[in-house]
């Protein structure tokens, strides 16, 4: 085209990043890429082909790697632990500091290797992946440096599995590997098959940047290889990104192993625009979110819910926006949008497209030119898309946008929590009450206010509900690389035996009390109508409590979610006076608490008197804690505040142990309770009366009714209804081994918040490990609410 | 409140129209994302080869070619509209393979004393004189006055007049005081199209420079423009995307295509494309013409020339080898 016509028609014209030097280095690795195994190269062969998704070039051969190779793997990480756990923690700060320059000084190769890798345009991998990753790296950096004065009650883990996805390859390497690294583990890390050339060449900078040998190691292979790193028995940690449905496998798969395991997962998160929106801004602010990275986002504001006033308006100006969209050569300057990562993705998004329409959808796409070869797909609008509709539902991971309207701020809120996840949210209003009103209500890890797509390695990461649990980034985020020193006991004495029957039974005196459940506050007949009998230490029968059921369960939830957000709202002020005020009860009634243990336990009265004083003691400090768990208010780098918000995780199940009956139950409804939720609690299944004797000291508490609930019955049976329960957002369970693994297998419905004891026993007594931020962080989740700001 | 959109012919003056408080109460920015739009845009779009060369090009074809200083003769006035008709040397318009390109600058801009001198120089050559006017730059000269002298530069021979606001209006949201004010001016260009300045970097807020954008235009502005290029803060992205967004949005209700000329600032080729190209994003490419758009410059010729002839012989040129305007 020559200046002449160009200076009439002002188009734009190729503007392609040279890729030569990559080229040049994916030339030196032709004959194929190896392993990454304890500072080595290791080669199997059994190759793959990773190919550029705008053209179908294969790039590189990629080795599959099986069991040798994990073995190999992990044995090098746990050979380099030794060592790595134990340096200092400066040490560990300059390794990760060197990672960080090392990336920023070959920043632009590579944003270019990745772009040919994942078919995303180089100005993204330029302007946002790497630069974010070198970021985390710093500021990790800055996490080893202080590990020792500023979480100097946590320790290092050991082996971490580490399985990331193919959307943001080289990014999201570093939000796993740099917090793991800054707290003394060793890595090993598995990229996605599509998507493994950047953390190939990362392993590079690991020789070059001095990390020791075996404390990061990159395997390769598809689902297989992932696989025997997660069920790989010296790996006591997993950390993965991706797919709902491959969350729940990793939750199996690692139920009753006592690993650790964050995921990531997916999202189907809210755009909420109100009237009084920047609706120019909204519109960019979609270009953001569910336009950046080919709406490969697992946080991509694929939902528009638009008041209903204004939506004519904003999509006819979504619409003149994306007839501005160019979609091309992902190596091209000048592009909004590049290729799909694979024709398998391409073809889930036709499909889903496809069913959206046949749901009732109104599908528009602009009129631009797209590439006739390679992987790409066209910005796509979705409109009249009610919430019945499977793409109003079910994530689809490019670049479509559904568009739903709402009537007014509680309509938007009950739209935008009308869904199985919980990622990430935006918000478009220019009124600040309305919304930070709507932040506060929105179920969501993150909610950015005017804005999308916005992160920091100071703000933590991560989901609510089906969306995955764990923080990337933030102080919460290094607590999932480490663990309390000081935490469970290895003596599996949680549960204490049932006692057998005397065979000699003297009648009871007195008029008969047989305690039925409490439920919403007021007593309830247990469903089934039966009761069990309550032994004491000599196996004399002293009562008899309701036997539940799972209807009895059911009623239970259905109570503690009515209660749950009226709880949620009160003050944490009041939920301290609660819990002072039943401090005061049960003072007054302590000699008959303490008579209840010695006749339950057969303790002594000095050892019961001892329990009910600690029992008065905890309630005090889950009391203090109530209105001192604060967020933080993050600072990150671009004009703008981030609230860390602590918020309850909704409704609990809470499953007793037997050890310290009263102590342990006191230790673990007060601090659920502290922070908001509402809890179903089944109390010691050896000595349940305890449980039962807490209704009256509830009711003359002031305890909201259906804020906590009591159930008695078979312990198992009834874990693994709250297990199995999808209104139940948390479950800490205190039972056996076999019980902790049930519970953690079960909770994949929901993919519910899980704490199990594996059967281990717990020092009550201590404060250290009967109370405080353990437990908080445990029945707590994080909300990063971002706040751009200026004016 | 989306108006139907008017098929008027697209070369149709803006006219003003009845005042309507609802068009400015409504108007919502926020500058957070504003600014993030403007920093992803520069990154978004890039221009090489012969495609930069004809957007330089274009770049040259809308500079308001400016002179605004008080020792202003007219032999420095004709200097400059000399190098308006020629604002690149033609070897190297013949080495970028446009020999017969009819290049000229958008405009000369003056004050009003130097209307006559400017042209008399430019006779002949269809680039129009633009008049600073209504008590340039503060604009506080008596009101009768600002209109006397409006007539008078239109009757010197001045096609365009740029008038500057009350800011004041805008500071106290006076939006009838600045619609009577803006219209008086107006009426008295007669057929010399108008240009509002704002002075954008006085008037306390983004959302400020939206709703006195909105409010000028209903008054009947043909264009409207940043800053005075004299004050403390000139015309930035931020502020030209705000005020093209009101011009699009003043077009989908009226069907009147408005103009935007940013004024002091601009003076790199590389930050005029960025310019170019926001104009193309946002307001499309019928606003890529000297009828809708103009750069305020005075310096920003001389780095266009050096890029160009980097573009012609490949070696980064000098300034001393382009003739001075």
């Amino acid at each position: 085209m020559s200046v002449s016509e160009i200076f009439e028609n002002m188009e734009y014209g190729p503007a392609p990043e040279d890729a030569a030097k990559v080229r040049d280095w994916l030339q030196t690795k032709k004959t194929g890429f190896g392993h990454f195994i304890g500072g080595k190269w290791v080669k199997n062969g059994d190759y793959f082909n990773s190919t550029n998704p705008a053209n179908g070039d294969v790039l590189a051969q990629i080795s599959t790697a099986g069991s040798t190779q994990v073995n190999a793997a992990v044995k090098a990480a746990n050979t380099a632990y030794a060592d790595w756990s134990k340096l200092a923690p400066h040490k560990r700060a300059r390794v990760l500091y060197a990672l960080a320059r090392l990336i920023q000084k070959n920043s632009r190769f590579i944003a270019v290797l990745e772009t040919l890798d994942n078919g995303k345009p180089i100005r993204e991998t330029r302007d946002a992946d790497i630069p974010l990753a070198a970021r985390h790296f710093y500021y990790h950096a800055g996490w080893a440096q202080l590990l020792k004065t500023e979480l100097s009650d946590q320790q290092s883990l050991g082996v971490v599995g580490q399985i990331i996805p193919w959307n943001f390859p080289f990014l999201m390497l570093s939000w796993k590997i740099a917090p793991a690294l800054a707290a003394g583990n060793c890595v090993v890390l598995k990229p996605a098959e599509y998507t493994s050339l950047s953390a190939l060449y990362f392993a590079e900078l690991c020789i070059e940047a001095g990390v020791p040998a075996g404390v990061v190691n990159i395997i390769t292979g598809k689902g297989e290889t992932g696989s025997l790193i997660v069920n790989h028995p010296d790996v006591v940690k997993i950390a993965f990104t991706g797919s709902t449905p491959v969350g729940r496998l990793l939750r199996e798969q690692t139920a009753g192993t006592g690993k650790k395991l964050t995921l990531e997962l997916g999202g189907k998160s809210p755009f909420i625009v109100f009237e009084d929106a920047d609706l120019d801004s909204a519109v960019e602010g979609l270009v953001d979110g569910i336009w950046f990275n080919q709406g490969e986002v697992c946080c991509a504001g694929s939902r528009l819910l638009v008041e209903e006033g204004i939506a004519d308006k904003l999509i006819a100006k979504i619409k003149l926006r994306l007839g501005k969209f160019r979609l091309g050569d992902p190596l091209d300057k000048a592009i909004d949008m590049g290729a799909v990562a694979d024709p398998v993705q391409l073809n889930r998004i036709k499909s889903m497209v496809a069913k959206g329409v046949a749901d009732g959808a109104t599908c528009w796409q602009p009129d631009i030119d797209i590439p006739a070869d390679g992987c790409f797909y066209p910005p796509t609008l979705l409109c009249d898309v009610e919430p019945s509709n499977f793409v109003a539902r079910e994530e689809i991971f490019g670049p479509v946008l559904t568009v739903t309207s709402f009537r007014n701020l509680a309509d938007a809120v009950v739209v935008a929590n009308n869904t199985r996840f919980g990622l990430a949210c935006s918000i478009w209003s220019e009124n600040i009450n309305r919304a930070l009103e709507v932040a506060t209500q929105i179920k969501a890890g993150i909610v950015w206010v005017n804005g999308a797509n916005m992160f920091d390695a100071a703000c933590g990461f991560g989901g609510y509900r089906e969306s995955g649990f764990g923080r990337e980034g933030g102080i919460e985020g290094m607590y999932a690389y480490l663990k309390p020193k000081l935490d469970w006991n290895k003596d599996a004495s949680a549960l204490i035996a049932a006692a057998k029957p005397a065979k000699e039974q003297q009648n009871q005196t007195g008029v008969d009390q047989t305690p039925k459940m409490f439920v919403g506050g007021k007593q309830a007949r247990p469903d089934g109508g039966g009761t069990l009998p309550v032994y004491d230490a000599q196996g004399q029968m002293i009562g008899r409590v309701g036997d539940g059921n799972r209807k009895d369960i059911r009623n239970a939830v259905e109570a503690a979610y009515k209660s749950s957000a009226g709880f949620a709202a009160r003050t944490a002020y009041n939920r301290a006076q609660i819990l002072y005020f039943m401090a005061e009860n049960l003072d007054a009634r302590a000699a008959e608490f303490a008579a209840r243990l010695q006749q339950s336990t057969g303790a002594t009265k000095a050892q019961a008197n001892r329990e009910v004083e600690l029992s008065i003691a905890r309630l005090f400090a889950n009391a203090a804690w109530a209105d001192k768990f604060d967020g933080l208010v993050h600072t990150p780098p671009s004009r703008n505040v981030a609230l860390a918000v602590n918020e309850p995780l909704g409704v609990m199940g809470i499953i007793c142990p037997d050890e310290m009956p009263l102590l342990s139950m006191v230790s673990l409804f007060a601090p659920v309770m502290a922070m908001g939720n509402c809890s179903v609690l089944i109390p010691s299944m050896r000595y349940p009366l305890l449980g039962t004797d807490l209704y009256s000291l509830l009711e003359s508490s002031d305890v909201p009714a259906g804020a906590i609930n009591i159930i008695t019955g078979e312990r198992e049976a009834l874990a693994k209804v709250l297990a199995e329960h999808d209104q139940i957002d948390g479950l800490w369970y205190f039972g056996s081994k076999q019980g902790s693994k049930d519970a953690e297998v079960l909770s994949i419905g929901n993919l519910k918040r899980t704490w199990v004891n594996n059967g281990n026993s717990r020092d009550w007594v201590s404060s250290v490990t009967g109370e405080g931020r353990q437990f908080l962080r445990e029945c707590t989740q994080v909300k990063n609410i971002w706040l751009p700001y200026g004016d | 409140m989306v108006a139907e959109i008017h098929r008027l012919d697209q070369q149709a003056r803006n006219s003003k129209m009845t005042f309507d408080p609802s068009w400015v109460d409504e108007i919502r920015i926020n500058l957070s994302a504003v600014e993030r739009r403007i920093a992803s845009h520069g990154a978004r779009r890039s221009v090489k080869k012969q495609w930069q060369i004809a957007w330089l090009l274009k770049a040259v074809s809308v500079i308001d070619l400016t002179t605004l200083s008080g020792d202003d003769t007219p032999g420095r006035v004709r200097r400059l509209c000399a190098k308006a008709r020629n604002p690149v040397r033609r070897d190297i318009l013949e080495s970028l393979g446009v020999p017969d390109m009819q290049l000229t600058t958008g405009a000369i801009c003056v004050y009003h004393d130097m209307v006559e001198v400017a042209v008399e120089a430019l006779r002949g050559s269809n680039i129009p004189v633009a008049a600073v006017s209504t008590g340039f730059p503060a604009g506080l000269s008596p009101f009768h006055l600002r209109l006397a002298e409006i007539k008078e530069s239109v009757a010197a021979g001045a096609q365009e007049i740029d008038i500057v606001i009350s800011r004041r209006h805008v500071l106290t949201a006076n939006w009838q005081a600045l619609y009577d004010e803006m219209c008086a001016f107006r009426e008295a260009c007669d057929d010399a199209h108008v240009k509002a300045i704002l002075a954008t970097g006085q008037l306390g807020s983004i959302t400020k420079v939206a709703k006195a954008s909105m409010v000028c235009m209903m008054a009947g502005a043909d264009f409207i423009k940043t800053s005075t290029g004299m004050d403390g803060v000139n015309a930035t992205l931020p502020v030209s995307l705000i005020m093209m967004r009101m011009i699009r949005e003043y077009h989908q209700r009226t069907g009147y295509m408005v103009g935007f000329k940013p004024a002091g600032g601009v003076s790199s080729a590389k930050l005029a494309l960025v310019y170019l190209m926001l104009i193309k994003e946002e307001l499309g490419n019928d606003w890529l013409d000297p009828k809708f758009f103009r750069f305020g410059a005075s310096s920003l010729l001389g780095d266009i020339e050096r890029q160009l002839e980097h573009q012609a012989t490949g070696r980064y040129s000098a300034a001393n080898r382009h003739p001075i305007g």
